[in-house]
């Protein structure tokens, strides 16, 4: 049998003779510098969230009166606030606690509503209807004061500041996830895994889910900025954290009437923590986004 | 027209049904005692009592449901705690300043963001491109309220161009009467140029604080939007026809670039409601954010209730017309029914 | 830049008449790519004279489309022009600003597209798109614009031109919108027509309606036209002249006659011997070194119509086949418009509205009809991949058509019958490397083989010549004609009795289809196996079907032996679809 095979067209990318992640990301961060500073930046809050608290130069809690209000020196970098606590470590302590809220509300919503929308978007029918009908319920309020009112209701603590986080983000994740799901089971790789002997289960795990993964790790990137957003804003009206907590919300709560009169580092340097954080988990949102599915670039 | 209209609105009502569903469990869902909840933290035995009969919650729960279902009908969200008036008269007093001050935030955004958006995707990688573009990024990347507070440290502690940030009007201005509740119209309206001018100063920095937010996602979509819609086969036949770049970009496509900026509107609108609350709280707005907010602190309950239903009310309805201003600009929507 | 009122000037138009109206002289076009600069188009010489109909044909990557984009300076951001020149009827078209560009476009040049309906703005009246045309280039007068659009659409044989100046796209056929499409072309009556594959993706009697219009309408005003297309049958049948073009060059250029009678270039001759059509076999698509190196092709089973007199019992025998779907509310606002109110207002619609035939055993059964006539709904309640609404599916004795589809996938009758698809990039999963889609169906369904999965993939590959170091590859480092043969290989893994073939070679280059058809025709002789091979192109069924079944609308209009129906129709649609297939002066 001969082999007539054409040259293969121009689009074909070069055969890359190992698959392997270094080389993958070697080559994203070369082609997308901006993405490989977002990835530095998180490896930076990983570690300040991680070792932050052994390595702090003060005992965030420590107050001392007589050194209240103090503008950036050398001895407290980031200043001191009415009660005379150094601020630089605050903020570094803070970081474990903002992070591990918008990490455990974004692992939860990711869960819950990755599977209700893949579950949604395959089988259509009653499952669709309900997943949807919940979603919409959700999605009628804005989002914000939905999470005011189930904290209220459920009470004031962090752990439902991330029952919260994670309920509101529920439709987004459900939308995208049965989109996804929608899309690839009408496709012939999934009709053709039908014909090859496998049931539905195996195709949701093993055809659907593989494939969908890239677009849902763009979206859990992308959502850990806004859930960290959402926190601090929670503790920023007073819900959820407590004094003396360090979290970056409730730390711009407590600079801001000092804001007025010019103590400016009170409120900056966690607002100005919170923007870095979120505003890196958005480039690496991008970053994976233009690697994935560079059509939707933005 | 009027068909669409009236399907729309049948849409509408399970939702309705689903808000007011949701915000009742949200009474019920509390742990412990929703009386003591209700009746406040420096309750008696007998007021919890009392309350508990009031708000019928020795009944059983389908009965309770109907019982909240028809106050609501009546108008009737309870009373708050702390000034003993009840909450729908409250939220009603404070709605219009909340309302004057997203709205403004929102033309600004709009005013800002579209055009951006436009010419970013027209004249893509050029230096308005990347502003917008890093404008996009940091600005979702921002909180809101952190935003506020750098505009009063800017505008009022640094250069002194803002008044202080104490709520609708200085301290020298008087309200005008009252006729849209909206102190820029109403004084306008009464021809009261000096509270028009305190009126406009003190909502300057906070509806420029949401204005900046709604910014991001509004230039992101509609850069992103054009970008999609100047990358499709009708653009490439309205050049290969030789209409001119004005024709081309406007009328063909701007139009289309639109209908998911409207769409994205309806997110929007969530996220300044939301916002709204932190905004008011910045700048010591007397708006229901504001209201909600002192609620909570306070554990009075009942206005947070209200509060929450009478936002996700106000958000089903601009729901309802983002969906219809959509249909005004795509006939697909209208015709195929 | 005014906008001049009443009538624009015309352009200076060149009278001589043996100078070309477009000459293209040595043209290369340059793209920047994330890998360097690319050449799509290499020192390409073409020339177009006055009143001529010229045709470019080439396979993906020939860079027919990007030429015509350079003459009409539509090029993306990336693509400029490097070397040659582009003269216009003595203009400058490389060198002429911008502004010169855009009132030649549409005025004295024009172009049309594949795909119609996307080509139109969704949003916008298509009385006002051509009035956009007419007002752009000063044409007419805005009082009477509107006038002036409805004599074009009347031109373009549109019926009720009135009532359609008022519809959206969206309200339109995929014809019709074709139709609009041409008449914003021809609007303002420019020299030259652009068609860049206008019927790429249209019905085959759709394809004959517009090709006859353009060209009919271009000859009459004395336009020249050029038609770019990867089918050298049509391009033979309507053009004057023929261009071919292989990865950016132009490797010969002749009469429409010379081209098939006396192909002068080697890749011509492989395009022309490539093209399916009648008289010709198998083999004779292969280019001439292949086709003698292989062995003729088996003698196939040929049955004598739908009730031989075989002994053996048929593989699959489909009665009263239906297909109901549950029709919501109204079927579009075209019928509401413009049809004429339903006597009974259906609320259901057939797909499938009760066929019935067979198959038997090593049988090439071929089943065409246009889109929308039911063939795929077919294919697919015969795949057990949906459920049938009524009617007998019987395979082999057993009737299939009772086991629910979401049943089917696990059961061991599942591994007899298998299918081809269309897309092959759609149907390969591409997280699966070729090797472990391949293996897939023997991992899942096979017993007793799962031991040595790697050897049978790799045998499976040679069977389909596929390079057995392409196995480790993914979807996306591997032609079309590589992904073909995966898919291939994936279905015949198990040995199947049965094979349906879903368009399997409408998505690829018309030479890889001839070796695909021809690889499709071995395996179905040493292996043994029954084909039934969906499609809309006669000409491939004709060469690769015993028996051919055609549909429309749901039912079989006519059945029975290739040579009979092709040649010798009874019904009607047939005879129109045979009347409608593009004939190439042979």
């Amino acid at each position: 049998m001969t082999d007539i095979s054409l040259s293969p067209p121009a689009a074909v990318p070069p055969k890359a003779p190992s698959n392997s992640i270094f080389r993958h990301a070697r080559y994203v961060i070369a082609e997308n510098p901006v993405t490989g500073l977002a990835f530095g930046l998180f490896l930076l809050i990983a570690i300040c969230a991680l070792i932050g608290p052994y390595v702090v130069p003060h005992d965030p809690l420590a107050s001392d009166t007589t050194a209240s209000l103090q503008a950036p020196t050398w001895r407290h970098w980031f200043g001191t606030d009415q009660l005379g606590r150094d601020i630089f470590s605050r903020v570094i302590v803070a970081t474990r606690l903002d992070f591990a809220v918008a990490l455990f509300s974004v692992i939860l919503v990711f869960a819950m509503g990755g599977l209700a929308g893949i579950a949604a978007g395959f089988f259509g029918g009653w499952t669709d209807r309900i997943v949807g009908r919940i979603s919409d319920t959700i999605m009628a309020f804005p989002l914000f004061v939905l999470a005011m009112g189930i904290v209220a209701a459920l009470g004031n603590t962090v752990t439902n500041i991330v029952i919260a986080t994670a309920i509101i983000n529920f439709p987004l994740y459900v939308r995208v996830a049965r989109a996804e799901a929608n899309v690839r089971r009408e496709a012939g790789f999934v009709q053709a895994a039908r014909l090859s002997g496998n049931g539905d289960i195996r195709i949701v795990l093993t055809q659907i889910l593989p494939n969908i993964m890239p677009i849902m790790m763009v979206q859990i990137s992308l959502t850990m900025g806004y859930a960290i957003l959402n926190a601090a804003g929670l503790s920023f009206i007073g819900l959820g954290v407590r004094p003396p907590t360090p979290e970056w919300g409730i730390m711009v709560a407590e600079g801001a009437a000092n804001i007025i009169s010019g103590e400016w580092w009170i409120a900056l340097f966690p607002g100005a923590a919170l923007m870095i954080a979120v505003f890196c988990f958005n480039l690496l949102g991008d970053g994976l986004r233009d690697l994935v599915d560079p059509q939707r670039r933005t | 027209m009027l068909a669409t209209l009236g399907k729309r609105m049948v849409t509408v009502i399970p939702t309705l049904i689903g808000v007011v569903i949701v915000t009742f469990l949200l009474t019920r869902v509390l742990p412990g005692d929703p009386a003591v909840y209700f009746a406040g933290p420096a309750a008696t035995p007998q007021s919890i009592a009392d309350i508990r009969k009031q708000l019928g919650l020795d009944k059983s729960l389908p009965e309770q449901f109907a019982r909240y279902v028809s106050d609501l009908a009546h108008g009737n969200l309870g009373n708050s705690l702390s000034t003993g008036q009840p909450v729908v008269k409250e939220i009603k007093s404070r709605l219009p300043a909340s309302a004057e001050l997203t709205f403004l935030g929102l033309i600004l955004s709009i005013v800002i963001a579209v055009p951006l958006g436009i010419l970013a995707a027209v004249k893509q990688g050029s230096w308005i491109d990347h502003t917008c573009r890093i404008v996009a990024t940091a600005g979702v990347s921002l909180p809101v309220f952190f935003t506020g507070l750098l505009l009063v440290y800017l505008f009022y502690f640094r250069l002194g161009w803002s008044p202080a940030p104490i709520g609708r009007l200085d301290a020298f201005a008087t309200a005008p009467p009252t006729i849209t509740g909206f102190y820029l119209i109403d004084s306008v309206l009464t021809g009261n140029l000096e509270t028009f001018k305190s009126a406009f100063g003190q909502l300057i920095l906070p509806a420029l604080t949401l204005g900046i937010f709604s910014l991001a996602p509004l230039a992101r979509m509609t850069r992103a939007s054009m970008l999609a819609v100047l990358a499709s086969d009708f653009v490439r036949t309205a050049r290969a026809s030789g209409l001119d770049s004005k024709t081309v970009i406007l009328v063909y496509a701007f139009r289309n670039a639109m209908l998911p900026v409207v769409t994205t509107l309806g997110m929007v609108f969530s996220f300044l409601l939301g916002a709204n609350v932190l905004v008011e709280k910045v700048f010591a707005w007397p708006g229901i954010g504001s209201y909600a907010v002192e609620a909570l602190i306070s554990s009075d309950f009942a206005p947070v209730q209200g509060f929450v239903l009478a936002m996700a009310i106000l958000y089903v309805v601009l729901n309802l017309i983002i969906d219809v201003l959509y249909g005004v600009i795509d006939p697909r929507v209208r015709l195929e029914g | 830049m005014a906008k001049k009122p009443g009538k624009s000037e015309p352009l200076l138009r060149n009278s001589d008449k043996s100078l070309p109206l477009l000459d293209v002289h040595d043209l290369t076009v340059e793209f920047a790519t994330r890998r360097g600069i690319v050449r799509a188009v290499q020192h390409v010489n073409i020339s177009v004279a006055k009143g001529e109909a010229l045709a470019i044909v080439g396979e993906s990557g020939s860079g027919k489309s990007v030429t015509s984009y350079a003459v009409m300076r539509i090029l993306d951001r990336a693509g400029k022009i490097a070397e040659g020149s582009v003269m216009f009827s003595g203009l400058d078209l490389r060198a002429a600003p911008e502004n010169e560009m855009r009132d030649l476009r549409g005025r004295e040049m024009s172009m049309i597209f594949q795909s119609p309906r996307l080509a139109l703005n969704p949003i916008r009246k298509v009385g006002r798109q051509i009035e956009d045309v007419l007002l752009q280039h000063a044409q007419v007068d805005s009082d009477a614009v509107s006038e002036k659009a409805i004599e074009v659409l009347e031109q373009v044989r549109i019926a009720r031109p009135r009532e359609r100046y008022h519809a959206y796209p969206f309200e339109l056929s995929g014809g019709m919108c074709q139709r609009v499409v041409i008449a914003l072309a021809l609007a303002c009556k420019p020299q030259l027509l652009i068609a860049d594959e206008p019927t790429t993706g249209l019905d085959v009697t759709t394809q004959k309606a517009v090709m006859d219009l353009t060209v009919e309408l271009t000859r009459e005003r004395g336009m020249s036209m050029i038609l770019i297309t990867h089918d050298l049958g049509l391009a033979a049948a309507y053009c004057d002249r023929v261009v071919v073009m292989e990865k950016g060059h132009v490797v010969e250029t002749a009469r429409a006659e010379t081209i098939f009678k006396a192909p002068a270039h080697r890749y011509t001759r492989k395009l022309m011997r490539a093209t399916p059509r009648p008289g010709v076999t198998l083999r004779d698509l292969l280019p001439e070194e292949d086709a003698k190196a292989a062995k003729p092709v088996g003698k196939a089973v040929k049955a004598s119509g739908k009730g031989n007199g075989h002994a053996a019992p048929p593989l699959l025998l489909v009665e009263g086949l239906v297909k109901e779907y549950p029709r919501n509310e109204a079927g579009g606002s075209l019928k509401k418009l413009f049809g004429p109110k339903p006597a009974v207002k259906p609320d259901s619609f057939k797909a499938v509205d009760g066929i019935s035939f067979s198959v038997a055993r090593g049988e090439s059964v071929g089943l065409v009809g246009e889109s929308g006539c039911g063939k795929s709904t077919t294919s697919m309640m015969v795949m057990r991949l949906i459920d049938k609404t009524s009617g007998l599916i019987q395979f082999d004795g057993e009737d299939i058509g009772a086991i629910p589809a979401r049943k089917f996938a696990t059961l061991p009758l599942r591994k007899r019958i298998q299918m081809v698809f269309q897309d092959p990039t759609d149907s390969l999963n591409p997280r699966y490397t070729a090797a472990r889609a391949i293996a897939d169906p023997i991992l899942r369904l096979g017993n007793g083989e799962r031991s040595n999965v790697r050897a049978r993939s790799e045998e499976l590959a040679r069977q389909v010549g596929l390079p057995v170091d392409l196995l480790d590859r993914f979807p996306h480092q591997l032609s079309g004609g590589q992904k073909a043969r995966v898919g291939i290989a994936r279905a015949i893994a198990l040995k199947p009795d049965l094979i349906i073939l879903d368009e399997p070679t409408a998505a690829l280059d018309v030479s890889v289809q001839a070796v695909v058809l021809n690889l499709l025709q071995d395996l179905k002789d040493s292996l043994g196996m029954s084909y039934l091979f969906v499609s809309h192109d006669l000409n491939v069924v004709r060469l690769l079907c015993d028996r051919v079944i055609v549909m429309q609308t749901g039912k079989i209009v006519e059945q029975g032996p290739t040579e009979r129906v092709l040649v010798a129709p009874e019904a009607q649609y047939t005879r129109d679809l045979l009347t409608a297939i593009p004939h190439p002066p042979l």
